[in-house]
């Protein structure tokens, strides 16, 4: 396998350059893309500038980076300059910012080409990419299942070769849920261990930026360049994170890892049957695995799915018309706002849009937000207790492998279903990553789920390397 | 349908966000926002009443910095991905003196 280590090397040494990377990626995606659709749109010229540069700095004998000649894609809610920058949503459709995001900035500064933007679900609302206004993604796997959600794009691009690397954007489980289903490592970060600023905001107090990658060493990598405060976020924490790299070879001897055992009920036996292999695997190499409990689990999806919408109903709100994206004329500015927004936002958009205002509105907010705000605070306090017990949990990533289109037909419910085991980490702030575990059903990737406390990131890569060593 | 939420009071929600809805919609909106509702239920049994609300994930505090100008975004950028913009502003339809 060819790690993004390997690839920034080579272009480092001269032995390869980033122009000839980008160019068989390029060329891949011609290929491939056509059938699977990860992106929404490939930045060429701007990729064969940025790599052109990268192999000009080598040339010269200076440091193009440690993601040097690297490609990376990135989903289409993270702003790229003069690039259009959709959410996969009419109503930002040929929308071209004025900024570059946090993390573009830092990629490109760390040497890495940005190759596109990826496919989502509407402003990330979704586990499936089915909710794109610009057409769903499908699983490189199989082209009959989705990719997951809502970094779908993001995870079919890295698993069908398109990029080294991606990023995501996680609010109730968008990048670990496509990472399983897509047979890819996904990370989602410690609230406010990455940068948000140009990420375009679902639920602020949720959000998180993360990487997809192939192998767990290149996601420890990407987020030692993503990672650390920025001024421009003031939800960003501002400390110096410690390397991930460092740490990927200390393995697990000592750590305690825990199994919850009120873990709501839900996953299919293939996918049981890999998360059994991975605890026996991490016991073996010397780990012991400790019973726990995380009461307040449960009810994470009804927390999130008041929480998540309320703040989404909020943010929004920007999507008037008057700034950027569409317009729909009407003959004064309140009518205009109605009609751009129910032209402009699909299904799903708009139901999240309905119940959050709902919960947040007078006579309901109490009843609803919040009672959600409080069990959100129970599951926080019960994932701290666990930790105390445990270092990391591991966890089912989503309850099955890839599914069909349109296995959830009109129920949103059922969708929602699909983030029963992500969405907790999100309220509670906590990382969890995404490793892949083998296969289930289908000859399909089944990921399992490793959890950790505030800030315990470097634990959580010991033990995602320690379980990727045991499947080699 | 477990009454939990009315068609009327889906229309009303709709007019506050700024949501234009057809009546099909709102049939359909009531429907399964009443679904989702009544599968959110689950917490109504817990006892909350000694809770504290957690609004977000980490002890963050308010951040001043010196109020000094800094470079910000450029004014005819910001404008030009504008529906509609005049005079160096957004330009939007009349607002004062309609029916609100």
């Amino acid at each position: 396998m060819t790690t993004a280590f390997d690839i920034a090397a080579a272009v480092r040494a001269g032995t390869t350059t980033a122009t000839e990377l980008l160019a068989q990626h390029l060329a891949t995606i011609a290929e491939r893309d056509p059938d699977i659709h990860a992106f929404n749109h490939v930045m060429v010229e701007q990729a064969q500038a940025q790599a052109a540069a990268v192999d000009a700095t080598a040339a010269l004998g200076d440091d193009p980076g440690p993601l040097a000649g690297v490609t990376v894609a990135l989903k289409d809610n993270m702003c790229t300059r003069g690039v259009p920058t959709t959410c996969s949503s009419k109503i930002l459709e040929g929308w071209r910012p004025p900024y570059d995001a946090t993390v573009v900035d830092k990629l490109r500064a760390a040497g890495a080409v940005a190759i596109g933007k990826t496919n989502l679900d509407e402003f990330a609302m979704g586990s499936s990419t089915e909710n794109s206004a610009f057409g769903p993604t499908r699983n490189p796997h199989d082209l009959s299942r989705v990719p997951g959600g809502s970094s779908g794009g993001s995870a079919a691009a890295v698993a069908a070769g398109f990029s080294h690397v991606s990023l995501g954007s996680d609010t109730g489980g968008s990048i670990r849920q496509p990472a399983a289903l897509c047979g890819v490592v996904g990370v989602k970060p410690t609230y406010g261990y990455v940068s948000r600023y140009g990420l375009v905001a679902f639920a602020s107090s949720l959000d998180q930026i993360g990487p997809f990658t192939s192998n767990v060493a290149d996601a420890a990598l990407v987020l030692d360049v993503i990672g650390g405060h920025d001024p421009h976020d003031s939800t960003s924490i501002p400390q110096q994170h410690p390397s991930l790299v460092d740490v990927l070879g200390q393995g697990v001897e000592g750590l305690r890892v825990g199994r919850i055992t009120d873990l709501p009920p839900g996953a299919d036996p293939d996918v049981e049957e890999r998360l059994e292999a991975a605890f026996e695997a991490l016991a073996a190499a010397g780990a012991t695995i400790v019973p726990v409990q995380v009461p307040a689990f449960t009810f994470g999806l009804s927390a999130y799915y008041l929480i998540a919408p309320a703040e989404a109903s909020s943010n929004l709100a920007r999507y008037d018309g008057v700034r950027y994206g569409l317009r729909v004329e009407a003959a004064d500015t309140n009518a205009m706002y109605g009609v751009t927004r129910a032209a402009g936002f699909g299904d799903e958009v708009k139901r999240r849009i309905m119940l959050g205002t709902y919960a947040l509105s007078a006579g309901y907010y109490d009843a609803y937000y919040g009672k959600a705000l409080k069990v959100r605070r129970l599951i926080h306090d019960d994932f701290e207790r666990a930790y105390h017990q445990a270092d990391v949990l591991l966890t089912p990533t989503s309850p099955s492998v890839a599914f069909p289109f349109g296995a959830k037909g009109d129920n949103p419910f059922a969708m929602y279903l699909c983030d029963t085991y992500t969405i907790p980490t999100n309220l509670a702030g906590h990382p969890g990553m995404s490793v892949p575990y083998g296969t289930g059903a289908h000859g399909l990737p089944v990921g399992v789920q490793v959890l950790a406390g505030t800030l315990q990131e470097p634990t959580m890569f010991r033990v995602a390397a320690a379980l990727e060593r045991s499947l080699a | 349908m477990s009454d939990r939420i009315s068609a009327a009071v889906v229309a009303k929600v709709a007019r506050l966000a700024r949501l234009d809805v057809t009546a099909d919609e709102i049939e359909r909106m009531t429907v399964q926002l009443d679904g989702m509702l009544e599968h959110f239920a689950d917490i109504d049994a817990l006892d909350l009443s000694a809770v504290v609300p957690m609004t977000q994930p980490y002890p963050l505090v308010n951040v001043l910095r010196p109020d000094v100008v800094e470079p910000c975004l450029d004014r005819d950028e910001v404008l030009a991905a504008a529906p509609a913009a005049e005079d160096g502003r957004f330009r939007v339809p009349p607002i004062v003196g309609m029916d609100l």
